[in-house]
């Protein structure tokens, strides 16, 4: 198999190069080692930045956060829900930091109202009534799921290809040329080959690793941030902390829940990325002074992103585009075909997108420009489940039967959606497999966890012959396994009880956790 | 006004899961006026099975054919186990009791002799338990038979998928087929409960509905399996007529709970209280509770006009862990929720869990719970019982991974027939 532009990585900037590439008439396939947004693009803040979180520090990323995130609102109005935000301080917290503030602001063009604290503790009532300042900005919403997955099903439904579940495990080189990528896939262990004319590794985090397997340098660290999912929406607006970035200083509503987060702590390798019981509790600690309710919430469970740092301080600064991400091309480390892309933003995820493919056309010899700031992204109706509270909204528009079993109680998601996801996922290429309907669906992202909806979804799949032999039983384990990494942290009141009840069904009852050994012995 | 007399008793019983009313039973039996007083929790999620002794030790999954065999290395490696402080005789009458108890009102469960059995569960697993309901036994003959089954679903009955459960136990059970049917006057594309399914089919034209419905389902299958869904109050009946009017053995199948098996445990335990003369304050939680100088005890529970209180000479204490909300878990401590005992529990949260969700082993939390002595009184905070007349079963005392071992149901009657034997002497 050929292609001309072969992008590793199915995060945001990965499909969002994909469809930038189709959209200019390039041939290109996506390798994902897992699944899309399996990497940062599925464990961030959800949070589209107004810019106003970084004009003290990085006035420069303020703009393009700002710019960015008008052209999101233009192109892709239903992956942003129009919450605004509110910078807010409270007792004890640099009553200087936040008398600069909209000075700040001001100076880097970012929008900024200054409120009365009486006035922003009417407007979200969670807010301590410690409050010594508050200004409302631009921030929003976004549902990164629902973005990749549009962003993928354009440039697939363009002519686009993409390979989930498929390790790039090298390259082959000849000179100054990758020739080829070698991949593996990770449920057959097949290998294969496939060769491309430019290569663009968008593995995020695992960019290094990448770099690293074509022979290239590339200095790195990470920081990984964790985040906590309540159980219900506790405030409308985006709330960010006035005073030096810190631990738990945001939380942005998503659909029905809020997420707090987020934990800063520097990692030396990608072998784990959980949330901890110290960091949770670290988080906890911190936000209470700003939303003192949160001492009392449930939460339904945690998750964890890593960020990469390009560059060690001074070292390849002048390579940054800007401070908020890197753009390598490696020619001058004698690969002429190879170009790196990552750090930066989901907010800005477009923008790093249409640079990668500026120099990947360039070398191509494509003069096409990009379209992806005018041409609105199509809204996909297989891809709208990921959408808190989807399901009672798009019930009319969607005509469910009026008697359609709902699979999953605590997100409200019916049989056809689940059965719509699937045909998404067998047009991508992959089995039907709860992980993957969990990725494009809020499936398991209730109060349960999937310990009932797991049981439900895998039964109708194997109704609809969509799974055979002992899958389901080892998707569900999976499932579970994976959940759990989440719920471990947080697992003390009404969410322990719940713990508790999955233990007992899902050990207890089916014995799933001796599972190899359940089969009785042979007559 | 003066308040309304408090209600009287020799034994109070807090908590109505399998422990609490094991241990009522065996009081009013002891000839003692007995007072249950529990909301409802776990047991409506309940499969009814009864396990005694599935896995020991849990790191090596090492499973006992022979449960008894498997209590006597228990007892040798965790003394401290409370099924390892209980003599096996006591224990095998204990739940022989219960278990006869509940088949004189309508549940009635098989042998159990020395072996454990295996059952097959509606995601096609197997799964080792001890005294299988009567509704059940089929099943597990015919597998060991080799027979040739058809598992049946009915349509909108979700998480129970026939064709899934044949997929997954194939390679255990070969000759199963499978077979999905529309339940009788089931509104079309609708959604079934169990639990209604099952007091549906206590009617009798229900069961010929289903008897027909089920016809072209015998077809070359030598047994039937379906969803547990076989009655409520009667399942044996239900059962007994259903395989008359089909000609075939049937066997239930529990099924992914809410269920029918934990409301028709809950009711066969209400009705044997009952027909023992236990007072039964249901679907009420005991907010407080008082040592008396006496030497009894007040307990006040929610709702004052539907229980003005009780007066017990002694307690057993039958909450539960975390479900049953017998313990609460805090963000860095566990407590007892009733009288705020001391609880044993592993002090960094950090490991409570372990990383991995099916870690063999298990999880250290799920051992924690109140410390006892060898009469089954927990223990106070310098080591001595807390309270003379104060006794625990169940789930909540400490050393024991239920859930893990496969021991719940067996561990909650045994501890509860202990508890009474303790409370026997202490009020003697
Ligand atoms: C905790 C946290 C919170 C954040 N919050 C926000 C926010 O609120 N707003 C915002 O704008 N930005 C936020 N960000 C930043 C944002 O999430 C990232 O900038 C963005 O998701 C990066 O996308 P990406 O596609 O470059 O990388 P990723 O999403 O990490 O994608 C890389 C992909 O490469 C794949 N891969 C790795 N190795 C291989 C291989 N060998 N073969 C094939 N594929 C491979 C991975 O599986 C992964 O899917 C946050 C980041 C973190 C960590
Ligand atoms: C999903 C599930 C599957 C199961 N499957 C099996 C199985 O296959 N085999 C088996 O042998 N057993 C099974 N069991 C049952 C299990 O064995 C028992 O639930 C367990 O032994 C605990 O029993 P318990 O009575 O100690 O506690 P619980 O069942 O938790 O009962 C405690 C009771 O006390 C009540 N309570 C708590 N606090 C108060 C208060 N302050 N005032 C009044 N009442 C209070 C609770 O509401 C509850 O009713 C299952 C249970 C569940 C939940």
């Amino acid at each position: 198999m050929e292609t001309q532009v072969l992008i590793i990585g199915g995060g945001v900037t990965g499909v969002g190069l994909a469809r930038d590439l189709s959209l200019r008439g390039v041939d290109c396939t996506l390798v994902e080692r897992r699944d899309i947004n399996a990497g940062a693009s599925g464990a961030n803040h959800g949070l589209l930045h107004s810019g106003a979180r970084y004009v003290t520090r990085d006035p420069a990323a303020a703009v393009e956060c700002r710019d960015e995130g008008r052209i999101l609102r233009r192109i892709a109005p239903h992956c942003i829900e129009e919450t605004g935000g509110l910078f807010v301080a409270v007792a004890g917290d640099d009553e200087r930091y936040a008398a600069d503030f909209p000075g700040a602001c001001r100076r880097a063009g970012i929008p900024c109202r200054a409120l009365d604290p009486t006035e922003a503790r009417a407007l979200e009532p969670v807010l301590s009534e410690k409050l010594i300042a508050a200004y409302a900005v631009e921030d929003a919403a976004i549902d990164p799921f629902r973005l990749a997955l549009d962003n993928l099903s354009e440039a697939t439904a363009r002519g686009g290809r993409v390979l989930l579940s498929t390790r790039v495990e090298g390259f082959d080189i000849e000179g100054k040329r990758v020739r080829a990528v070698r991949l593996r896939d990770a449920a057959t262990g097949e290998r294969r080959r496939i060769a491309a004319e430019v290569v663009i590794n968008a593995a995020g985090a695992w960019a290094k690793e990448i770099a690293a397997l074509a022979g290239l340098p590339l200095a790195m660290t990470w920081s990984k941030g964790s985040l906590l999912i309540t159980d219900r929406r506790l405030a409308g607006r985006v709330i960010n902390r006035l005073r030096p970035a810190s631990d738990a200083d945001i939380l942005v509503p998503g659909g029905t829940v809020s997420i707090l987060g987020t934990s800063s702590e520097r990692l030396d390798s990608l072998a784990e990325i959980v949330p901890t019981v110290a960091e949770i509790d670290r988080i906890l600690e911190a936000a209470r002074d700003m939303v003192p309710a949160l001492e009392r919430t449930r939460f339904i469970r945690a998750y964890a992103g890593v960020r990469p740092l390009v560059g060690r301080a001074g070292e390849t600064g002048d390579r940054l585009l800007s401070r908020g991400f890197a753009l390598i091309d490696h020619a001058e480390e004698g690969l002429d075909n190879f170009l790196t892309i990552t750090g930066g933003k989901l907010t800005t995820y477009r923008r790093m997108a249409e640079k990668a493919a500026d120099l990947a056309c360039r070398k191509l010899g494509v003069r096409a420009a990009c379209r992806t700031a005018e041409l609105p992204l199509a809204p996909r109706p297989a891809n709208r489940w990921t959408e808190a509270g989807a399901g009672p909204r798009s019930w009319p528009e969607a005509s469910r039967a009026p008697q359609e079993l709902l699979l999953c109680e605590c997100e409200m998601i019916p049989a056809s959606a689940v059965v719509e996801v699937c045909e998404a996922l067998r047009l991508q290429g992959a089995r039907p497999s709860l992980y993957g309907i969990g990725r494009r669906s809020r499936v398991g992202k209730g109060t349960c966890q999937g310990a009932f909806c797991g049981v439900r979804v895998n039964a109708h799949l194997y109704d609809r012959q969509l799974l055979s032999g002992r899958e389901g039983i080892r998707d569900l384990r999976d499932f579970l396994e994976a959940r759990w990494r989440g719920m471990r942290p947080i697992l003390w009141g009404t969410a322990l009880a719940q713990e508790e009840l999955q233990e007992a069904l899902h050990c207890g009852l089916f014995g799933l956790d001796r599972e190899e050994a359940s089969c009785p012995p042979r007559p | 006004m003066p308040a309304p007399p408090l209600i009287p008793c020799d034994v109070a019983v807090i908590g109505s899961g399998i422990a609490g009313m094991s241990a009522a039973w065996f009081a009013a039996r002891e000839g003692f006026a007995t007072v249950v007083v529990g909301r409802t929790g776990g047991i409506l999620f309940a499969s009814s099975l009864l396990d005694l002794l599935a896995v020991h030790p849990l790191a090596e999954r090492r499973l006992w054919e022979n449960p008894w065999e498997g209590l006597a290395r228990l007892a040798a490696d965790e003394p401290g186990h409370p099924l390892a402080r209980i003599a096996p005789a006591r224990i095998r009458e204990a739940i022989d009791a219960v278990a006869a108890a509940l088949g004189a009102c309508g549940l009635a469960y098989g042998d159990g002799g020395n072996r454990n059995r295996w059952v097959l569960t509606a995601l096609g697993t197997f799964r080792p338990t001890w005294r299988v309901p009567a509704t059940m036994e089929a099943g597990i003959a015919a597998r060991r038979a080799g027979a040739a089954a058809r598992i049946v679903s009915f349509h909108g009955l979700r998480g129970f998928s026939a064709r899934g459960i044949v997929e997954c136990a194939r390679p255990s059970w070969k000759a199963l087929s499978a077979a999905v049917v529309e339940f009788p006057r089931a509104a079309p594309g609708g959604e079934l409960f169990p639990e209604r399914m099952a007091r549906a089919l206590e009617t009798e034209a229900a069961r010929a509905a289903l008897a027909e419905a089920l016809t072209p389902c015998r077809q070359g299958a030598a047994a039937l399996g379906l969803p547990a869904v076989l009655g409520i109050s009667r399942p044996a009946e239900v059962h007994r007529d259903l395989e008359a009017r089909l000609g075939l053995p049937l066997f239930e199948i529990p099924t992914l709970p809410p269920g029918a098996t934990g409301p028709r445990l809950k009711e066969a335990f209400e009705r044997a209280l009952a027909q023992a003369g236990v007072r039964r304050i249901l679907g009420q939680s005991v907010v407080r509770a008082e040592a008396l100088a006496t030497g009894g005890f007040r307990l006040e529970t929610e709702n004052r006009d539907f229980c003005p209180g009780i007066e017990a000479r002694g307690v057993i204490l039958a909450t539960g862990r975390f479900l049953g909300g017998g313990l609460r878990a805090e963000r860095g401590r566990v407590v007892e929720t009733v009288f705020g005992l001391p609880v044993a529990f592993p002090e960094d949260r950090d490991r409570w869990h372990r990383r991995d969700f099916f870690d063999p082993s298990g999880h250290p939390l799920n051992r924690a719970g109140l410390p006892f002595d060898e009469a089954f009184r927990p223990l106070g905070g310098g080591g001595e019982p807390a309270h003379p007349r104060l006794f625990a079963a169940g789930s909540i005392l400490a050393g024991q991974d239920w859930v893990r071992s496969g021991c719940g149901s067996g561990l909650a009657i045994a501890t509860a027939r202990a508890a009474v034997d303790g409370l026997k002497k202490a009020l003697a």
